[in-house]
């Protein structure tokens, strides 16, 4: 893991979010300074800021891309309570060959009374949806019925939380046997409030969004909350970042023909960390869902990956300024351990035996072995190697901080 | 701190939560993680691209075949593996020696080094695993291990035969006990002949070293020799040795006697050279060659904890030793776990799972998760291909090997692949085809029509809506066409619209558009009363939408205005009844809106000329007929 290069971003206050298109190759960065900024990927994989344009009158949360069948199509939301759907226009061959884009709004989604926390669009197979919540409890499910004319937007459902809305995510599944779910996370500080995430489900016979559970184990402040990709299976995999990070499995149970109400969920909890013993701010998975990655307090980015035995581990950190930890040695890579890392003359290295005085961070991963930090011993496969020995080696020196 | 997940790389942004007070220098950088920077080296491309090729074909080797024949086949496949990663270290040594900044000649140097690691753990898997040589043969393929991997020998045997005199150099008995530990007893002879020409007096202590040395026995597994009879030869040939040496046969020369006691095993002296055997495991080989020549593989083992023990003293093992003792021990799930650790990228522990796993190897130690360790690795490495922008081509095959989540990993991965191009997206298209993905086909084709729209090339938009058997769009983008021929007065793309054929059908709008080219395409053809009787079905089978029926209507201007009847009185009673009908639809529609009165006239105008054109044309429509009939 290393840093391929690092970006100016020339946002003039905090940045908020920042968000890939869906081929990654577009990204799009939010800031307090209520502007969103559009970047776009060179050929040689430089980016560029090609648009740049103020938003809102207030703090941007989030922004967010629609699905490309849809179009160059963004939405982003913000402290001014309002939410708001941009749309690229191809413009003029004069601005092309300057690198630019323009950006025109398309609606302004009013509805909300406080500040608008999150706004994600559904997945493609419902069509042009958005949903947003807000800070004062309410889901609102906003649809553009003409794909071809996204200044119509109709409010579909308000769906009331109770509880301070901070952050939602959809369930990507497009199986049939899977009605429309999404999730929502509060955070409300109130730990006696209970469960601060409520999951709602469609129902058919009813068109309206209904509570199908409560995760009442969650009971402190949640900061983000997301989906896995489904990847065919019959259960929900939900990652949840409140005071730690934890992982969560949804389970539909079979629902009897007569009964009409939401699908009852059983909730199982697959994995909990607090590695970052801090509050956890962003979880988000890779596009297979291999891969979990958290932020904290702490000022660390976290991976977390489960084996093929479904045993969940840490198998990397990143500081905040996107280097990953690096032992004394100050080697990045690992494999160079794992032969001895002075390899100027490669023949040596494996013919001969290494130096001993390079031993350093061969020695830190044994040591945490003994420690019990590594895998178990059942065959368990887990990181890819560099990343797993940072962490070792991260270990190792909080423990000389002691 | 925030960041987000891109198909390959990590964003991470530095931010304030709001916890903490303001920061002041604002926020500057955002900072792209790259996870595998292997992909993005030009020469593990070919390890990539080639070992590829190498899986594909291990795939198709038939699971029906015994599995004795197939032995041999695995091995070869090992072999190959094994030939396109020294051919990586090869180039990449190349590349080392001939990159002019230090930087990287590092990088190379760490990747040749990596190549060396993985090349002599799969070579060692290769014997013990795949090729399970039985004891005797063991010996010799674990001699030709090492042989080939500490080739260090012959590069200092050159330096000594190359000098003017061979015998005095001060690395000739350093080449001569290491001929001996690798067990080179003919190389050995023929140093030794040069040293004995220079001494003359001890002439026949040098006769008696070279008779020993020639009458050591090797097993030959394809000889008649059994292995009882060979273990007894040996014993005869270690107990003449034994005796040499117990009457001081060599006493008078150390640098002999010391090859004596090597022949005869003795663990002190071998431990003597441990610069010379460089590592435990080749001092473990050397061992068993003068003391258990017969080793079975189940007493591996043992040999080789003893020997790391012996060999490391109080030393640490470092990862690599823990993997070759792992292989000793025939602990194949830990060798592959230690390597998974150890090792920074994917390729080596899926490829080399993969092969076992076709060995039957992985399934015998654990029916329960064989298999899904195998896709496990393989589904890691191909997700890491993905991310490269010509690399995913390969990774393709590999999830296709992946019976249980390979075709979700896929779905998931390939409509990721960036559509640059249209042949980049014709050719994820074609994939997606062989593999009935209707779902990622069907967004794929949305995709690169909506973005022909924006960018106003119909033509293709259009197209790429009928692969995409997206009827909605393609009404939206015939209606387009539509405007654009009233606003312009010709169709652009006549290509893809002459030839739509049975895919017109898709939406009503297709339909007419087609079949209004058509009647274009008649009227240029000069053939009037094909192009009149299309015309006019246009209209009452209710294709054309009646927002374009004048313009039908003044396109049928021209025909009623030829010299010749074309449109019978009938044709003509249904044109008249169809103007009616609009007429009669646009009053209403018009009572309501304020259309400007110019605009109006136009319309009055057009429609008054339609009229006395039609009642023109029924005219000579009746006096026609009236005249053929009689």
């Amino acid at each position: 893991m290393f840093v391929a290069r690092s970006i100016a971003a020339d946002h003039k206050d905090l940045i908020h979010d920042v968000s890939y298109d869906f081929h990654g190759r577009r990204m799009a960065t939010c800031s307090s300074d209520q502007s969103v900024k559009v970047w776009d990927k060179s050929e040689n994989g430089e980016w560029h800021c090609t648009a740049s344009w103020k938003t809102h009158s207030g703090s941007v949360w989030r922004v967010t891309w629609a699905h490309p069948e849809f179009g160059q199509v963004l939405a982003s939301c913000s402290f001014d309570r309002t939410a708001a759907v941009w749309e690229e226009i191809v413009g003029e061959s004069n601005d092309k060959q300057r690198g630019l884009s323009h950006w025109i709004k398309r609606t302004t989604l009013v509805d909300s009374r406080t500040s608008v926390t999150d706004v994600k669009f559904a997945p493609k197979h419902m069509g042009l949806m958005l949903a947003t919540c807000s800070a004062d409890g309410v889901v609102r499910i906003y649809e553009a019925p003409d794909v071809m004319n996204l200044s119509q937007w109709s409010l579909q459902h308000e769906i009331s939380c109770k509880l301070s809305c901070s952050c939602i995510s959809w369930n990507p599944s497009s199986s049939r046997a899977h009605p429309p779910m999404f999730a929502v996370g509060s955070d409300d500080s109130n730990v006696t409030y209970g469960g601060k995430v409520q999951i709602y489900e469609y129902n058919e016979n009813t068109r309206k969004y209904s509570k199908a559970e409560t995760l009442m184990t969650v009971t402190d402040a949640v900061h983000d909350i997301a989906f896995a990709p489904n990847l065919g299976r019959s259960f929900h995999v939900l990652a949840i970042a409140t005071k730690d990070v934890r992982i969560f499995k949804l389970v539909p149970l079979r629902r009897e023909s007569t009964t009409t109400g939401p699908t009852k969920l059983e909730v199982q909890i697959v994995a909990q960390f607090d590695n970052h013993n801090s509050q956890v701010w962003r979880v988000s998975w890779n596009i297979t869902s291999t891969l979990l990655a958290s932020s904290g307090d702490d000022g660390c980015v976290r991976l977390w990956k489960a084996n093929y035995m479904d045993n969940w581990k840490c198998t990397g950190i990143l500081k905040g300024d996107g280097s990953p930890l690096t032992g004394s040695s100050g080697q990045p890579s690992a494999m160079s351990t794992v032969v001895g890392s002075s390899i100027q003359t490669s023949q040596n290295a494996l013919n001969g035996m290494s130096p001993p005085t390079d031993k350093a961070v061969g020695l830190t991963l044994t040591r945490c072995k003994e420690l019990g930090f590594c895998p178990p011993a059942a065959g368990c496969v887990c990181g890819a190697g560099g990343v797993f020995l940072l962490m070792h080696v991260k270990r190792d020196v909080s423990t000389y901080l002691m | 701190m925030g960041f987000a997940w891109g198909p390959g790389d990590i964003l991470v942004y530095e931010t304030q939560n709001k916890a903490s007070g303001p920061t002041g220098s604002g926020c500057a950088f955002i900072h792209v993680v790259r996870k595998d920077e292997d992909i993005y080296s030009p020469i593990l491309r070919k390890l990539f691209n080639e070992s590829h090729h190498i899986f594909v074909g291990l795939q198709t080797i038939k699971d029906d075949l015994p599995s004795k024949s197939k032995k041999p086949q695995f091995v070869s496949i090992s072999r190959n593996y094994r030939s396109v990663i020294r051919a990586c270290m090869e180039e990449l040594q190349q590349a080392a020696v001939s990159a002019n900044d230090t930087d990287m000649a590092t990088q190379y140097g760490n990747q040749v080094s990596i190549l060396l690691a993985i090349e002599l753990i799969w070579n060692l898997c290769e014997v013990l695993f795949i090729d399970a040589a039985p004891a005797g043969s063991l010996l010799l393929h674990l001699l030709d291990w090492v042989r080939l991997h500490k080739s260090d020998v012959d590069e200092k045997a050159k330096g000594v035969l190359q000098s003017d005199s061979p015998a005095e150099h001060r690395d000739y008995w350093d080449v001569v006990l290491s001929y001996v530990l690798q067990g080179r007893l003919e190389d050995t002879r023929k140093m030794l002949m040069k040293q004995a020409m220079l001494q003359p007096a001890a002439k026949s202590m040098y006769k008696l070293m070279d008779s020993l040395l020639s009458k050591m026995p090797f097993y030959n597994p394809g000889g008649t020799q059994t292995l009882t009879e060979f273990d007894v030869k040996w014993r005869n040939w270690h107990e003449e040795v034994d005796r040499y040496l117990k009457d001081n046969s060599f006493a008078s020369n150390q640098h002999l006697e010391v090859i004596c006691k090597i022949l005869l095993g003795d663990e002190d002296v071998l431990l003597e050279h441990k610069e010379l055997l460089s590592t435990w495991y080749y001092f473990l080989i050397t061992r068993l060659l003068y003391c258990h020549p017969t080793v079975k593989p189940t007493e591996l083992h043992y040999y080789a904890q003893s020997s790391m023990m012996m060999f490391l003293d109080s030393g640490v093992p470092e990862p690599l030793d823990s993997i070759l003792l792992a292989a000793f021990e025939f602990d194949i799930h830990q060798v592959i776990k230690d390597c998974s650790i150890a090792l920074n990228n994917w390729w080596f522990v899926a490829h080399l799972t993969d092969l076992l796993d076709h060995c039957k190897l992985l399934q015998s130690h654990n029916l329960h998760f064989g298999s899904n360790l195998r896709e496990f690795l393989l589904l890691e490495y191909a997700s890491g291909l993905f991310t490269h922008h010509s690399l995913w081509q390969c990774a393709v095959d590999y999830f296709d090997h992946c019976p249980e989540f390979g075709r979700v990993y896929l779905e998931l991965q390939i409509e990721r692949v960036p559509l640059d191009t249209e042949r980049k997206a014709l050719k994820v298209l074609r994939i997606c085809e062989e593999r009935q993905m209707s779902e990622q086909v069907r967004s794929i084709c949305k995709i690169m029509a909506m973005r022909a729209v924006r960018n106003n090339r119909l033509g293709s938009a259009l197209s790429w809506s009928i692969r995409a058997k997206d009827a909605a769009f393609a009404t939206l983008i015939s209606e387009r066409f539509l405007q654009d021929y009233c606003a312009k007065g010709t169709f652009s793309d006549l290509d893809l619209i002459d030839n739509l054929g049975s895919t017109m059908l898709l939406s009503d709008r297709l339909t007419f558009l087609g079949k209004y080219r058509e009647f274009h395409k008649l009227y240029g053809e000069k053939c009037f009363s094909d192009a009149a009787k299309l015309l006019l079905s246009l209209m009452t089978a209710k294709i054309a939408p009646q927002s374009f029926w004048m313009t039908l209507l003044t396109d049928a201007l021209p025909l009623l205005e030829q010299k010749e009847v074309i449109f019978s009185a009938e044709q003509t009673y249904e044109l008249m009844y169809c103007l009616e009908e609009l007429t009669s639809s646009l009053i209403t529609a018009a009572s309501g809106s304020g259309r400007p009165m110019q605009e109006e006239d136009v319309e009055v105008t057009k429609v008054e000329m339609l009229r006395l054109a039609l009642a023109r044309n029924l005219a000579s429509a009746i006096v026609k007929e009236g005249t053929m009939q009689t």
